[in-house]
């Protein structure tokens, strides 16, 4: 083979192979289906290492500075100057998603494999798993923005099928078509910012772009717009505040599938957007006339800030969920506003070294708290559960390694990434100390609500019949736990981020030699950043012991009253919308319906009928059928028409 | 008193207007064709006097046309007529109403 690096195609369409087969002929055998799709999952993985091998290991490939392109392509459209051709983009940070992407994905097939025994459409689950894998595998690789907004919409429809699984209950196939419209709006945003950048810089081509933007200032006045647009995109994929109220819902779908959309893909799409287009953000940011007003701040900004309140927002609500899987899923909000937030505090590489250890300890925990939920026969509620330690072994020992990962305790990888980001907040020519203490506030409140649940759940005195008898899940379910709490634990000791650093624009502060060096190197580099995450983890966790440690129910609604009903309730983000649908759209629904039933159809199409039907009826009473009215008539006309005539 | 073109006309006009009451007037379907008739003889009238004064002949050749034609007219009338009696036992205008709606 003279070009090798072909061979990524097979990444991306062994998953789709294994869909198409799966929906046209083996959807009605769920076990064999499995098969299919765990296989062709397992080989893109293979593949997606071997690529990272060839060319991300060998330096002198420098992909970093000159990404590689497959040689196999084909042009897609051409309208007039738009060329829009599929090939696929290979370096450091779509390998890098590549491998997050399979090895995650495979795992938690793997999972599914055992959890979804017993559930008759099991064929469709492995079809819509694969889709999935190829929907985010078309986001990693795409070349242009065309391809890119292709494939980001297939995450949608995606994670529509996935959501919706089951079906039949109502409330999973509200929350699939929640996520899709959520997510629908802030596409809408994407799209036109596509657009936009096409209109002014003439191309779609992201290296094309690239280098357009360091030689001119294509976007003009409109680069400002333009970020804030892209941005739009991931507020929906990425579930940020305000739109992040499909999330939590998304919980409908099975657990793994959870773990797919929290870990390796859909969210994971958002803030690798940012980091694959985050050249858009380096330009001076300039704005039109209109909004003469924004000058002085840049999309950055609100980029950071919005980061910043869904982290703080998703973590407060999270503090009095009792649903296992939600805690789970606001502990997901807050962590992307983390890496939206590194984005936006102008450091791409610590945002996306959090997402690779997030989705290690992030699919982690789900799967292990799904193997929580099989056991107990679908129960969710952590005050139902207690002192699963000594009956469910590994899934505990798995689930506390995630939780430290995640609270960020050394030497876990948790505690590395989420250093780089707060460090990036405390540097002093992009930080900013408000966020710096924020997130800092932040890190407190996910130790305290992540140790709630493990004390709640798995430690105390059983709170249910069930949790005295139940059994550790089988090894299929247990396997994948293990293999992923060992990369929770060691992610950010390998190398992550010197290997992101090879790309221009993901470039870390400081630099390490060595396993050694690694394990002590966020001290110092930034021994302030490092001290008070490590801080801020240790008061949550002991503020969570002396509230839960032995409780048998819940001290802080009694405690903090009235906030706590706000905070159990998510802030009424979900009643607020509601209103404001009502006051909006269904206001307006109600205007079109009255125009429609009175002006449209009244006036127009009734009115034209009655006046014709009224005068019809009206002249038939001249039709007598008697020839002297008629000779009468006629010989009256003739007067009256002499008369006019000779009248003038 | 000699007279001129305007006493030709005013007979024509009454010709033309008892013909006309005849036709919306009378019930009897043999007496509104004999006032269509004779309104057709008013004009042939006027017809007939235009072209004595205008010294001019086509006005009454156009005359000897109307004539034939409306003899040949009163043939196909007349047959319709006794068609009609035939097959509806009446020759009354108010007894044929069929075309009403």
């Amino acid at each position: 083979m003279n070009h090798p690096e072909n061979i990524a195609w097979l990444v991306l369409l062994l998953p789709l192979a294994a869909m198409a087969v799966i929906l046209l002929f083996t959807r009605a055998d769920g076990r064999f289906s499995a098969g299919i799709s765990i296989v062709a999952s397992l080989a893109s993985f293979v593949i997606s290492l071997a690529l990272l091998a060839m060319f991300g290991l060998d330096k002198e490939a420098n992909l970093g500075q000159y990404p590689g392109l497959t040689q196999m392509a084909f042009d897609w459209l051409a309208v007039g100057p738009l060329k829009v051709s599929f090939d696929l983009r290979l370096d450091y940070l779509s390998l890098l998603m590549a491998l997050v992407v399979t090895g995650v994905g495979s795992a938690i097939q793997i999972y599914s494999f055992g959890y979804m025994q017993k559930d008759r459409d099991m064929g469709r689950y492995f079809g819509g798993l694969s889709l999935f894998t190829f929907s985010m595998l078309g986001i990693v690789f795409a070349t242009n923005l065309v391809m890119l907004f292709i494939f980001w919409e297939l995450v949608g429809v995606s994670s529509y099928l996935l959501i919706g699984h089951w079906y039949e209950r109502a409330a999973a196939g509200d929350a699939a078509k929640k996520a899709f419209l959520v997510n629908r709006l802030g596409d809408f945003g994407f799209l036109l910012g596509i657009l936009l950048i096409w209109g002014m810089a003439g191309t779609v081509n992201l290296e094309g772009l690239q280098n357009l933007l360091q030689r001119t200032e294509a976007l003009g006045t409109m680069s400002g717009v333009a970020g804030l647009l892209i941005f739009c995109g991931v507020l929906g994929k990425s579930a940020q505040f305000p739109l992040h109220v499909w999330l939590p819902d998304a919980m409908e779908g099975p657990t793994p599938v959870s773990a797919l959309i929290h870990a390796a893909t859909m969210v994971a799409a958002g803030v690798y957007l940012l980091c694959r287009l985050y050249f858009i953000y380096t330009t001076p940011p300039a704005w039109p006339e209109p909004l003469a007003f924004l000058a002085g701040f840049s999309p950055l900004d609100f980029i950071a800030w919005t980061g910043g309140a869904t982290a703080l927002l998703a973590a407060l609500m999270a503090v009095q969920q009792n649903d296992i899987k939600r805690i789970l899923a606001y502990s997901t909000l807050s962590q992307l506003g983390y890496m939206v937030m590194a984005v936006g505090l102008a450091s791409p590489g610590p945002a996306m070294f959090h997402l690779c250890t997030h989705a290690f300890f992030k699919a982690l925990l789900f799967l292990a708290a799904g193997s929580v939920i099989h056991a107990l026969h679908h129960e969710q509620d952590i005050w139902r559960m207690g002192a699963l330690r000594k009956r469910m072994p590994v899934t505990w020992m798995t689930f506390l390694v995630g939780t430290l990962a995640l609270c960020g305790l050394p030497p876990l990888s948790g505690f590395y990434s989420k250093d780089f980001i707060l460090a990036a907040a405390l540097d002093s020519h992009h930080g900013s100390p408000a966020l710096f203490a924020l997130a800092v506030a932040v890190a407190a409140l996910t130790s305290f609500y992540m140790f709630r649940l493990v004390f709640v759940a798995f430690l105390g005195s059983p709170k249910n019949p069930a949790a005295e008898t139940v059994r550790e899940s089988g090894w299929v379910m247990t396997g994948p736990l293990l293999v992923l709490a060992f990369f929770s634990a060691v992610a950010g000791l390998i190398g992550i981020p010197e290997y992101l650093g090879g790309m221009k624009l993901l470039t870390f502060e400081g630099h390490a030699e060595g396993l050694a060096d690694r394990l002590i190197e966020p001290f110092r580099h930034s021994p302030l950043a490092a001290g008070s995450g490590l801080a801020a983890a240790v008061i949550g966790m002991a503020a969570a012991w002396r509230l839960y440690g032995q409780a048998q129910s819940d001290p802080l609604p009694q405690k903090l009253g009235l906030l706590a009903q706000v905070l159990r309730q998510k802030f009424y983000f979900d009643e607020i919308y509601q209103g404001l649908i009502e006051l909006t759209h269904e206001a307006l629904a109600r205007t079109a319906d009255w125009l429609d039933r009175w002006i449209i159809s009244g006036l127009g199409v009734r009115g034209a009928h009655g006046t014709t039907e009224f005068a019809g009826r009206a002249l038939r009473l001249l039709q007598t059928g008697n020839l002297q009215t008629y000779a009468f008539l006629f010989a009256a006309g003739a007067l009256l028409l002499l008369w006019w005539r000779l009248k003038w | 008193m000699s007279v001129g073109l305007e006493h030709y006309l005013v007979v024509s006009l009454l010709l033309f207007c008892l013909g006309l009451l005849g036709v919306i007037l009378r019930r009897n379907l043999l007496v509104v064709y004999m006032s269509i008739e004779l309104m057709l003889n008013a004009a042939n009238l006027a017809l007939v006097a235009f072209s004595r004064f205008n010294n001019r002949l086509d006005g009454q050749v156009m005359v000897f046309f109307i004539i034939t034609v409306a003899a040949a007219e009163v043939a196909v009338g007349l047959a319709l007529m006794v068609a009609l009696y035939r097959r509806r036992q009446s020759a009354h205008v108010e007894d044929l109403t069929t075309l009403k709606l």
